[in-house]
């Protein structure tokens, strides 16, 4: 489990009372959630209580419909104006979010480039580098995500695991304060989702950090420092691995942690969480 | 009847000005039509409502109106508006009007193709709006598109014989009136249809061309 050297400094994601809405759906019901250097916080919840949503509202994919959300101190997507926000323009959006990185479930890579240009690409796009630093950097990015031999493929050409390897590459080529996770193993064959937990372990080693949404219970007991439980919108547990597997008696996180058991514990291997 | 080839070749002179203002009309008013055509969908989907409004009432206007009479309109109704334009700039101006209206809709349906998580995903990397329709967008749309628009370039040719309502000396009148000046109505039919299926072979070669050139990384895909 990675320390908390400075956790007393100002996080650098503080959402408070957060709501989204979608037309009538209340997804988010008042989401207070701080997130300090180099902590690693996984999201945990059943499918449709909103982890998504809260991820995206941090990256401002989605617009937040009440409440705030800072960035190392910056209020993301609004301007506050004698009390009423404001919607602030994409490019100051984009300038409070430079140091977010995401990554999806998905992978959401460009087909149309090879992994290497997939990496450099915003180098030079985003942030002006000129195309040999940018080749240059993205290469090595490639090679701590272990895939320095696969630059020339295109995305068709890698296996899930090898593609999200490169869009964490992607992601961290940009060299962000903190990386979002949305189910980043979710959509792998069980076999290639080692790989990248593995990458992702590395990088909370690192002090990277993070945010994960994630199934991998394994993972979040042994990385993250604090585990947040959402469901039906709120935040109805959260505290360290030990507080939230063994002893928070929260009955709708309970069933869902047997629920996860049940499906699980044949081939996972229950060494790391106490079977409720 | 006899059939004889050679009323085509004593008049070459003629068809051949005729050809090369149809090529030249077709070609200019292509190439700005498709310039028109991605400006009007990029506008539409990613600027606000004020503008997609009247470019939605434009490609309503192209689309639901004869060509014909929007030639009309343009040439003889262009002066009430101080437009006074020659033939063949009318001509060129129409065909990449009425051409822009339907590459419109092709583009837009070329847009919204590509997977909104790509462009998620370069918005998070900070890329610039105009920059994620160049890098992201239309590399990958094109291929998928590649096939509509040289469909619509087709259709652009065969619409050019339309010009000669406005005093353009374009191939289609030209030949038609050797036609029926020496009545060799068969020869002149028979040309003019090869020469349209001709540009067809070409605008159908070229295509196939680009599109194994931008389409790179989905021919790998199958390999
Ligand atoms: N764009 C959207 N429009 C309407 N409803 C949405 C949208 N995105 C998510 N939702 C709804 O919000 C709820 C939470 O979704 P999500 O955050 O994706 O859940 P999770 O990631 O926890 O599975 C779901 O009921 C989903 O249907
Ligand atoms: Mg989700």
């Amino acid at each position: 489990m990675t320390a908390h050297p400075v956790a007393n400094s100002r996080p650098i994601i503080d959402v408070r009372g957060v709501w989204k809405r979608f037309g009538a759906a209340e997804v988010l019901k008042g989401i207070d959630l701080a997130i300090r250097k180099s902590e690693v916080t996984c999201i945990i919840g059943p499918s449709g209580s909103g982890k998504s949503t809260l991820l995206r509202c941090i990256a401002f994919l989605e617009e937040y419909s009440e409440g705030e959300i800072y960035i190392e101190g910056e209020l993301l997507g609004f301007a506050l104006e004698n009390g009423k926000r404001r919607r602030v323009s994409d490019a100051e959006v984009a300038r409070v979010r430079r140091n977010v990185g995401f990554v999806f479930q998905q992978f959401n890579l460009w087909p149309h480039m090879t992994a290497l240009e997939n990496v450099a690409m915003p180098l030079k796009l985003a942030r002006g580098i000129a195309r040999e630093d940018a080749a240059k950097r993205a290469r090595a990015m490639l090679e701590k995500v272990g895939l320095g031999h696969r630059a020339e493929a295109y995305p068709s050409q890698l296996s899930g695991g090898q593609q999200q390897r490169v869009g964490i590459a992607r992601a961290l080529a940009m060299e962000p304060h903190i990386m979002l996770f949305d189910e980043p193993t979710s959509a792998l064959d069980p076999e290639l989702v080692g790989e990248v937990l593995q990458v992702m372990r590395d990088l909370a080693a690192e002090g990277m950090t993070m945010a994960v949404v994630t199934h991998e219970m394994g993972f979040a007991a042994q990385v993250a420092d604090t585990v947040v439980f959402i469901d039906r919108g709120v935040i109805a547990a959260s505290g360290s691995p030990d507080e939230v597997f063994r002893k928070d008696e929260n009955p709708r996180l309970r069933q869902f942690l047997q629920n996860y058991f049940e499906r699980n514990v044949f081939w996972q291997g229950s060494g790391d969480v106490a079977v409720p | 009847m006899s059939f004889n080839p050679a009323i085509l070749t004593d008049n070459w002179r003629e068809i051949l000005d005729g050809m090369v203002l149809t090529i030249l009309i077709w070609v200019a008013g292509t190439a700005i039509g498709l310039a028109i055509g991605l400006a009007v969908a990029v506008i539409q989907l990613f600027t606000n409502r004020w503008l997609a409004a009247p470019l939605a009432f434009y490609v309503a206007v192209m689309r639901g109106t004869p060509f014909l009479i929007q030639l009309f309109v343009i040439y003889y109704g262009g002066p009430f508006f101080g437009l006074d334009l020659t033939p063949m700039v009318a001509g060129t101006a129409g065909l990449a009007l009425y051409g822009g209206a339907y590459f419109s809709e092709i583009f837009r349906a070329g847009f919204l193709s590509v997977p909104p998580g790509q462009i998620e995903a370069a918005r998070m990397m900070g890329i610039g709006r105009l920059d994620i329709v160049r890098h992201v967008q239309l590399p990958q749309m094109l291929v998928i598109i590649l096939p509509a628009l040289a469909n619509m370039t087709v259709l652009l040719s065969k619409e050019t014989a339309v010009l000669s309502v406005i005093t353009v000396n374009e191939l289609t009148s030209v030949v038609q009136s050797i036609g029926s000046t020496t009545f060799a109505f068969a020869e002149t039919l028979l040309f003019l249809a090869l020469v349209y299926w001709a540009f067809l072979e070409i605008v159908t070669a070229a295509a196939r061309r680009l599109e194994k050139r931008v389409g790179r990384f989905m021919l790998r895909t199958q390999s």
